[in-house]
């Protein structure tokens, strides 16, 4: 049997959830908490008993608990006559058999990290005895072990909900459909159909569940009723795929989850097919209890990560806007594994600019990873003092590139709060050395630990002959690079102090003229201190970065982006890395300047912000964002 | 749709695309496709018969010392754009199947997995596009998020297929197939076969038939081990890669005077071109396959060769690694064999 093996998984859930067990404070996107693991664990069709490093027990999901009653979380696992099962001298990952009691087991250990170990327990009494002992009771626990594989593979409610109704097909009935609970007064269902391929799925209104014997009550998680009192005749439409005829047999079974119901299984079979006997009734019942464990425990994590989404949707790299006589691009690439938010972020703020809305009509389909949707629409265009508009005070298009002291959600926390202190900052105030003084002190006046950063913050403006002048003030941030256009990478001079750290701050700001086609890079020393290469503890560094930067003379600021992205990407191999940061603000060349408007021409990664259906689908981890046009 | 669509033999158009993108013009070849697809050209064929294979010439170009590197990625940067405007001028809806395309751990090759994307989109798949080198563990997130009834993967380099094989496992392991796409594949997918993928298509239009017509898993079937890894010569070559490669670049430039007079960038990329050599070796060995290294042999040496650089450097850095890679000797068979190719090539 193929078996999700956490330990042979990239970062599993299993590792996860250890990561978790080890430090809650670190629940970072789609870290499940203990709930979720409990359900995950619950949906599994073996016994499973998790243990810490000294053998006791943390958590004991109800299969093991049938199988070894006396299991307590708090306590060690191997304890008196329950030892037998629970040998640590046995290899990881072998399965064993053992007798115990009057019961064979098979037993199966895997360790998580250091920390955690779990134990893995079927009972296989029956399958010992041969087939013959049990009639079809090796079929049952054959398709019941089938179903613990597939029920506990995914976390989606969609997929889950799509195996349970084909795994209940021929073994079950004819048709098998699967009714998930009502949100918004409407149910979604799945139906899977003897002899077709796929699953059909639709949508019903909450009221026309009504219409079905006994679903209402399997919904509110009312035990089943017996098949023989149900009418197959009264079976709505809806229940049965078209051309099927009518059904001689129903059988509704509610899908018990771990808090609250988690949906209806309805099974029906063809005139002339077997009723649904005491028997298959009870089989469907564990069924229904294994797939209803594996439903909630999705629809929990997908609650969870909707959640989470909304959370971290403003930590998140922006899009970058569409500015006239700017091309900008942006990449992101954060340092943790799970986590898609770190300490470096970038931005971008014109005055008058909308605030973020809802995706282009056309967005019926995020496109994450490289998007370049505009949020700003072609009318709002203006560029510069004296653009029309006007929310707050009229500024200079600025961009702003940081990193604060840390990792993960902690540090994108306080990244997310200059980026904002920056938007209402600049409501008032517009000159770049008292935006960064005022940054500074309230970095000083933050109550998080350790809250500096160091930034560069860089105004735009429209220089003569097409050229842009870029004004930049570097906050003890490492100094930006300009590529000219025969391909002469210069260190800007501009230098000052970091911020978080002491009441006064100098700074030395400088003015970089670019021509068309020129180029100025901002980037965090996630770039230049990659370590990696050939013998994988060199440093990148700024010689590099500068060569890297010199071969690109010529290109579109977002394929110089991607190009030094790449670069780096190589660098590190399969080192670990910090976060990575890069933007690049670019004078387009004349020949890019034409028609042709690129408002709406990408889709928009769609944030939905309620149903746990839509979580937002953005590429974790990376972004490269482009505008400009 | 008119005939003029059908009919309309494209590689003229092709040819000027080709030109739009080399110079970096934007708007011209954004026009160029968007005037077609008002006189009735199909945008799938505008994809699949001009911008792809104006890509392929592209790659071409570059490898013939013709383009150089900057005008190669402007020009590919170019033709995403042309690409994303030819899909917002297109309206879709989506029905209910839903496919997740990504390239793989480390792939930024792209194009190719973002034509796939569109093609599918204007085939009515609702479709989540993740774009270049996604990370096994967030293309899983995904899937747990979206559920969708499959992943589309591109992987364009051979290099990328250990961490390929770790992703489809990974998708896999979550109850969704995989389908794989993409010249990492090698020639008749004989690599997805091999990983596991539970699907393979040559082109993008290949693809959408593949999972047009349901031909994948609903739930993958379980996976088999590679047993010629069992000898773990695969993970010792890529754990001493770094000594290797210092050892070997040591003996070559005791070995080839020429080195001497080298500057520190020729110097960076002969070790660039070496770590390439022992990267292809590796996947080699993962897939157990000499072709695959033998096939890259080739096409080393004749992108050095135009750019002056002698087959008989390739040939000496093979022979210097061999002898490194004393106590490996599958490594060393798939060595003897990259030797004579790159002696043939002389």
């Amino acid at each position: 049997m193929a078996r999700v093996r956490p330990g042979s998984i990239p970062a599993s859930i299993s590792e996860l959830s250890g990561r978790h067990l080890e430090d809650p404070s670190q629940n970072r996107t789609g870290t499940p908490d203990a709930d979720l693991l409990r359900a995950v664990m619950e949906a599994s069709g073996e016994g499973v008993v998790l243990c810490d490093a000294g053998g006791h027990v943390i958590m004991v999901n109800s299969a093991a608990t049938r199988i070894v009653p006396g299991v307590t979380p708090g306590l060690p696992a191997a304890w008196g006559a329950v030892a037998v099962l629970f040998d640590r001298s046995c290899p990881v990952g072998e399965s064993r058999r053992v007798t115990y009691g009057e019961r064979l087991i098979r037993v199966r250990r895997e360790t998580f990290g250091v920390a955690h170990h779990a134990w893995y327990l079927s009972d296989v009494t029956a399958d010992h005895h041969g087939s013959g002992h049990l009639p079809g009771g090796c079929r049952r626990s054959e398709f019941l072990v089938e179903a613990g594989h597939r029920l506990s593979a995914s976390l989606n409610t969609r997929r889950c909900a799509r195996a349970a109704a084909e795994l209940a097909i021929p073994f079950l009935g004819d048709v098998a459909m699967v009714l998930l609970p009502a949100e918004h007064r409407k149910a979604r269902w799945l139906r899977a159909t003897a002899g077709v391929a796929g699953v059909e799925e639709g949508v019903i209104a909450a009221a026309a569940t009504g219409e079905v014997p006994g679903l209402v009550e399997a919904l509110d998680g009312f035990p089943p009723v017996p098949s023989r009192w149900l009418d197959p005749a009264q079976a709505p439409g809806w229940l049965l795929p078209t051309g099927f005829g009518p059904a001689a047999h129903i059988l509704v079974t509610p899908l018990p989850g771990t808090g609250a119901p988690a949906g209806a299984l309805l099974l029906a079979r063809r005139t002339g097919g077997p009723p649904f006997d005491e028997k298959t009734e009870s089989l469907v019942r564990v069924f229904a209890a294994r797939a209803g464990a594996a439903v909630s425990a999705a629809m929990l994590y997908q609650e969870q990560s909707a959640t989470n989404a909304i959370l971290t949707s403003d930590l998140l790299p922006p899009e970058l806007p569409v500015l006239d006589h700017v091309e900008l691009a942006g990449s992101l690439r954060a340092s943790q594994q799970a986590g898609l938010i770190g300490g470096d972020f970038y931005d971008v703020y014109q005055s008058g600019a909308p605030v973020p809305s809802a995706p282009h009509p056309a967005a019926g389909i995020p496109v994450p990873g490289d998007t370049r949707s505009p949020r700003t629409s072609a009318g709002d265009r203006e560029y510069g003092p004296g653009a029309r508009g006007v929310r707050g005070r009229e500024h200079a298009p600025l961009v702003i590139l940081g990193d604060v002291c840390g990792k993960g959600a902690r540090a994108a926390v306080l990244a997310g709060q200059i980026r904002h202190s920056l938007r209402t900052l600049l409501l008032l105030e517009d000159r770049p050395e008292r935006l960064i003084e005022l940054i500074n002190l309230s970095l000083l006046a933050s109550t998080a630990p350790d809250s500096y950063a160091t930034l560069v913050l860089a105004t735009l403006r429209p220089g003569d002959d097409e050229h842009l002048l870029v004004d930049l003030a570097v906050a003890g941030h490492p100094e930006p690079l300009i590529l000219r256009a025969d391909g002469g990478v210069e260190e800007v001079t501009a230098r000052g102090s970091m911020l978080g750290a002491l009441e006064r701050i100098d700074l030395d700001p400088a003015t970089v003229d670019l021509a068309p086609g020129e180029l100025c890079l901002l980037y965090s020393d996630g770039i230049t201190e990659a370590f990696g290469g050939a013998t994988g503890r060199e440093m990148y560094g700024m010689d590099r970065l500068k060569a890297a930067l010199a071969t690109c003379a010529g290109m579109p600021a977002e394929a110089v982006v991607q190009r030094l992205e790449q670069l780096t990407t190589a660098w590190l191999g399969h080192g670990e890395h910090d976060d990575r940061a890069l933007l690049a603000i670019q004078a387009p060349l004349a020949g890019r300047r034409a028609s042709a408007p690129r408002t709406g021409s990408e889709r928009s990664a769609s944030r939905t912000r309620s149903g746990r259906s839509a979580a937002p689908v953005r590429h974790p981890g990376t972004a490269v964002r482009e505008g400009g046009r | 749709m008119t005939d003029l669509g059908l009919a309309a033999d494209l590689s003229a158009t092709t040819e000027r695309h080709l030109e739009c993108i080399g110079q970096a013009d934007e708007y011209g070849a954004i026009d160029l496709l968007l005037g077609l697809l008002d006189e009735g050209v199909p945008a799938e064929r505008l994809l699949l018969e001009v911008v792809a294979p104006a890509q392929r010439r592209v790659g071409d170009l570059w490898a013939a010392n013709e383009w150089s590197v900057a005008r190669e990625h402007g020009a590919t940067a170019v033709s995403e754009r042309a690409v994303a405007a030819v899909a917002a001028k297109v309206r879709t809806s989506p029905k209910d199947g839903r496919v997740t395309v990504a390239c793989s751990d480390g792939e930024y090759h792209q194009l190719p997995t973002r034509l796939l994307a569109e093609v599918l989109r204007l085939r009515g798949w609702q479709v989540d596009f993740l774009g270049a080198s996604v990370p096994g563990f967030h293309l899983v997130t995904h899937l747990h998020q979206t559920g969708p009834d499959a992943v589309a993967l591109g992987c364009a380099l051979p290099t990328r297929l250990p961490r390929a094989h770790a992703t489809i496992t990974a998708c896999q392991a979550v109850g969704v197939p995989v389908l794989a796409g993409g010249l990492g594949f090698g020639a008749g997918g004989r690599f997805a076969r091999k990983l596991g993928a539970d699907g393979w298509a040559p082109t993008a239009d290949a693809a959408a038939d593949l999972l047009q017509a349901g031909l994948l898993p609903s739930f993958p079937a379980p996976l088999e081990t590679l047993p010629h890894l069992a000898d773990a010569r695969y993970a010792q070559l890529v754990k001493g890669r770094a000594g290797q490669l210092s050892r070997t670049m040591r003996a070559l430039t005791a070995a080839y005077p020429p080195m001497a007079s080298y500057s520190d960038q020729q110097l960076e990329s002969t070790a660039d071109d070496l770590g390439h050599i022992v990267d292809f070796l590796a996947a080699a060995l993962y897939v157990d396959d000499v072709p695959l290294f033998t096939d890259f042999i080739s096409w080393t040496c004749e992108v050095l060769r135009v750019r002056g650089v002698p087959s008989a450097s390739v040939v000496l850095g093979l022979c210097l690694l061999r002898d490194e890679l004393h106590d490996l000797p599958r490594a060393r068979d798939i060595l003897a064999e990259g030797i004579e190719t790159a002696r043939s090539a002389q």
